[in-house]
């Protein structure tokens, strides 16, 4: 392949001058470094995956003297969300000085690693989860299309049943504590996520744990 | 009893499959990367399990690990009719090649003011220059101009674009010609810097963001 073929210099008469007969091979040794060179740039400076995205809508905002009461919120859970700490409390904030049916509001301790918040979520959106599953099976079975699917899956999301989420940061929380859980409510199938202001009660209870 | 008799080859070897194979990988390689762009800041996502892709119909707002500012717009012909209505806002005029220029830049950041000196800089020293960012506090609000104004030009630019694929017969879809908003946080950066930007959107009724993240394995089941 490499070598170009030399015969035809042998058949000469006696006597003529011959050619010199030199290796016709070509060393191919700076061309395989080059090769590999052009090989390791591009293998380091490529990026194949293109970067993910993940959506989230935001609530929309609301004029001060627009905000009403919304209906009560029956199966919730708050997250407080402080630097690469993660509290909760499930229903609603009932302050010291007007405590609920057991009391006022007391925060929970979790954290972001699979044994933590995971766990807690798969156990309160039990019935979505679970609900995925049999359409999961549906759709396994060619009982119902992909698009059908989809829509059951938001469908059920919505559901009164299904768990709603709270997220409040403050102000010591990053980027990263706060993608990290929207990412965890996501594995969970949480439909309605809500990040909002925290209340200065709430941020009292939380600068108490941190302590 | 006979002599092995070892037999005589040539000690050179036959490179010829190996140069074929590195420059397949070559030609790979060269085909398939596509490079990063040379972006004025580093930053460094968060990681999640969501697999949708970048869309590529875009506008970015950036926010590095300092909290500085930077906006991106992905439509070249859109980022022209916003510079023009945001120069005819804050009376900073720009010539043609400026115009020009500005099509085609990466993300930016910095005031207004600074902008046409920012733009006449060659691309590498833009990469040098440090700039502080978009202001977008409530005294002097330009990234909120930007967005709005990015919004709207590159809705005009989806609607012409939907109308010509109208024409050609395609089934298209009005929401794909409509610009989506990404967010690119750094993982480091504080969430209430975001949150500042998040409400920038929020105020200007843009509800629905997309964070940028890297990739990572979802879990086992």
């Amino acid at each position: 392949m490499a070598e170009i073929a030399d015969s035809g210099g042998g058949g000469h008469a006696k006597g003529k001058k011959r050619a010199k007969k030199g290796s016709t091979r070509v060393d191919m040794t700076p061309m395989v470094d080059l090769a590999f060179l052009l090989l390791t740039f591009f293998v380091l400076t490529s990026t194949f995956s293109k970067p993910k995205v993940m959506s989230l809508v935001y609530p929309a905002k609301v004029e001060d003297n627009d905000i009403v009461d919304g209906p009560k919120i029956n199966n919730a859970i708050t997250f407080l969300v402080s630097e690469d700490k993660l509290f909760y409390y499930s229903g609603e904030y009932y302050p010291k000085s007007a405590p609920g049916p057991k009391g006022p509001t007391k925060l929970e301790e979790t954290n972001f690693g699979p044994d933590g918040v995971r766990k807690l979520l798969a156990e309160g959106n039990a019935y979505v989860l679970s609900g995925k599953q049999e359409l999961k099976k549906k759709l396994d079975n060619k009982q119902i299309q992909d698009s059908v699917y989809v829509n059951m899956l938001t469908e059920l999301k919505k559901k009164d049943q299904a768990l709603k989420v709270l997220i409040k940061t403050d102000d010591k929380a990053t980027c990263k504590n706060f993608i990290d859980l929207i990412d965890e409510l996501k594995i969970a199938e949480i439909g309605v996520i809500a990040p909002v202001e925290m209340m200065g009660g709430e941020l009292e209870l939380l600068k108490e744990k941190l302590k | 009893m006979p002599k092995i008799k070892m037999p005589k080859s040539s000690p050179s070897i036959d490179m010829t499959p190996m140069v074929d194979l590195a420059f397949l990988l070559v030609t790979f390689f060269m085909l398939a990367a596509s490079f990063r762009s040379s972006e004025p800041v580093q930053v460094t996502t968060p990681s999640s399990v969501s697999d949708k892709i970048i869309p590529s119909n875009l506008i970015m707002v950036t926010v590095d690990k300092g909290g500085r500012v930077f906006f991106n717009m992905s439509n070249a012909e859109a980022r022209k009719e916003m510079l023009t209505n945001m120069s005819g806002k804050y009376q900073i005029g720009f010539n043609k090649e400026q115009m020009e220029e500005f099509g085609f830049m990466e993300s930016f950041g910095c005031t207004m003011k600074e902008l046409p000196g920012y733009i006449s800089l060659s691309s590498e020293e833009r990469g040098r220059a440090r700039t502080l960012g978009i202001p977008y506090d409530s005294t002097n609000n330009e990234l909120k101009d930007w967005i709005n104004f990015g919004n709207l030009a590159a809705l005009n630019t989806g609607k012409t674009l939907f109308e010509e694929a109208k024409l050609k017969g395609d089934n298209p879809d009005a929401n794909d010609f409509k610009p989506k908003f990404i967010l690119r946080v750094d993982s480091q950066t504080l969430y209430v810097n975001a949150q500042k930007v998040i409400d920038v959107f929020r105020d200007l009724n843009l509800n629905n963001l997309n964070f940028v993240t890297s990739m990572e394995m979802p879990p086992k089941n």
